[in-house]
């Protein structure tokens, strides 16, 4: 950016950013997990066909927490892992290459197991899709369910959550973050414009 | 990420990195019941092989055929090659198939770079050994190996012994083993070093009892019999008592060491035949890690737009 072009137009870059808007806080995603560990077991009849998968990055430990509270009920764990979805998604022809994230199937398989898959953010449906893609490659579940913190809407799949933390209407110039203790110092759903929040103008 | 893989030399310790991250991914397919990844559906990729080999080829057939790309072999032998055709025509012939990328093993140093710069054709360059010059994917192996036996290479001490001269395997090792840190000493007879050694990024020995002790890897290279066109020792038995890495010479590493040869071996040569079936050696596994690290690099060479930056 010149300086010439910032000077004819200091209100842009004076304006105060409109800064993130906290929809939900620690507490209400410790009981939102809560909520949805219960959900999960009462819709499966208990923890038993149950293998927990999260789709990395925030899934994973959202797929954890989970774990940790079933057991907690239960008294028995239930198989807790991640799984990559980069290589099955409809996009990875149109962007640059890019890493791969950690997969780790817990050591029984989930043949014949009850899937839940655990993300942070439903949005479009695509990373859902290429994770059910990824599934088929895997083995071959009893049943595939989904948990989500939260739901932003925007779907372009036939897809929908079967646990969901929040419903949160957005528009699509929003940004939906979630922050968890593990990758970011604190746990936090936030809300903010695009336009606000460092993106290119 | 770059678009062709022609020099170890080229990469930074970033892409080193992801490169060995991405095929310890790669690496657990092998556990799964369907070995199949679908990243290169589509796509095109060309086995071009002018030098004979049999492990690199199909270590990359098997590669890239895990990743769902179309592979197509060519091999010198039995090709138009043999009936003089040059290899911009080859080139031109595999740009008009719409090959993706192009797998390259030739016996000129600089083949592969000829291709990926000429501009006969637009796929991605693999470069599969050229001469005496290069082979990075089995620098990436052997470092791979040796990351998944030592943890990081920061710091560790790896020799490399044997054949450097003629050998594009010790060149891309100490290449990229220096770029990820390790401390490389190569030893070899005085006849067998390249006569300038001063821009490599290691240390020289002829002096094969003196590295061991201090070693946290050692990797004995083939002694290439059919580029032996001159007496660079006097025999076989004398390269062997004073190079060549038996139990005894084996009992001198450090307790966690390990025995790499990028294979094939000349047992009874380089290296003595319970070296290479006892505990400290990796050679087996380096053939399987093959595998992953061909994966990844074609993962991240091919998988992606071919535009550096796309328009958002």
């Amino acid at each position: 950016m010149s300086p010439a072009h910032s000077a004819e137009s200091p209100d842009v870059a004076a304006a105060p950013k409109p800064a993130p808007r906290t929809v939900l806080d620690a507490s209400d995603i410790s009981r939102a997990l809560t909520r949805i560990a219960h959900e999960i077991l009462e819709r499966n009849r208990g923890a038993d066909p149950v293998v927990l998968l999260g789709i990395p990055t925030r899934g994973v430990g959202l797929a954890r927490r989970v774990s940790d509270r079933i057991a907690a009920v239960e008294g028995q764990s239930v198989p807790t892992g991640s799984l990559d979805v980069t290589m099955y998604r409809d996009d990875i022809r149109l962007k640059p290459p890019r890493g791969l994230e950690h997969t780790d199937i817990p050591p029984g398989g989930i043949d014949g197991k009850v899937v839940v898959l655990v993300d942070d953010v439903l949005f479009s449906g695509r990373t859902i899709r290429a994770a059910l893609d990824a599934i088929g490659d895997i083995g071959r579940p009893r049943a595939v369910q989904l948990a989500v913190l939260v739901d932003r809407g925007h779907r372009e799949l036939p897809i929908r959550a079967d646990y969901v933390g929040k419903n949160l209407p957005t528009s699509l110039v929003e940004r939906v973050t979630v922050h968890l203790t593990e990758y970011d110092g604190a746990d936090a759903v936030l809300i903010a414009d695009k336009t606000g929040t460092g993106a290119k103008a | 990420m770059m678009k062709h893989l022609l020099s170890a030399g080229d990469l930074s310790r970033d892409e080193a990195n992801l490169i060995l991250d991405t095929a310890e991914e790669m690496r657990s397919l092998a556990d799964r019941p369907i070995k199949k990844l679908p990243a290169l559906r589509g796509r095109t990729v060309v086995n071009l092989f002018f030098e004979d080999s049999t492990r690199t080829r199909i270590s990359f057939e098997a590669a890239a055929k895990r990743l769902s790309a179309d592979v197509i072999n060519f091999s010198a032998k039995g090709s138009s090659v043999s009936k003089g055709e040059s290899l911009k025509d080859t080139a031109l012939t595999l740009q008009a198939m719409g090959a993706d990328g192009v797998v390259c093993r030739h016996g000129s140093s600089g083949a592969p770079h000829l291709l990926a710069t000429s501009g006969w054709m637009t796929g991605s360059v693999v470069n599969a050994g050229d001469g005496t010059h290069e082979h990075p994917t089995q620098a990436l192996l052997d470092a791979f190996t040796m990351r998944r036996h030592l943890g990081s290479l920061e710091g560790r001490r790896i020799t490399i012994v044997g054949d450097v001269l003629h050998s594009r395997v010790a060149r891309s090792n100490v290449l990229l083993l220096s770029t990820l840190g390790a401390d490389v000493t190569v030893v070899a007879p005085p006849t067998l070093l390249p006569v300038d050694m001063t821009s490599w990024p290691c240390v020289t020995s002829y002096d094969l009892d003196a590295a061991l002790p201090k070693s946290d890897a050692v990797m004995m290279l083939r002694v290439q019999r059919e580029r032996m066109n001159d007496a660079f020792f006097p025999s076989a038995r004398e390269y062997t008592r004073r190079y060549g890495l038996d139990v005894h010479r084996m009992a001198q590493l450090p307790d966690e060491a390990i025995v790499l040869h990028p294979g094939p071996m000349n047992r009874g040569m380089e290296i003595s035949a319970d070296v290479a079936d006892s505990t400290r050696s990796v050679i087996v596994e380096q053939v399987s890690n093959g595998v992953a690290i061909r994966m990844a690099v074609l993962y991240l060479l091919l998988s992606g737009s071919n535009q550096e930056e796309p328009t958002a």
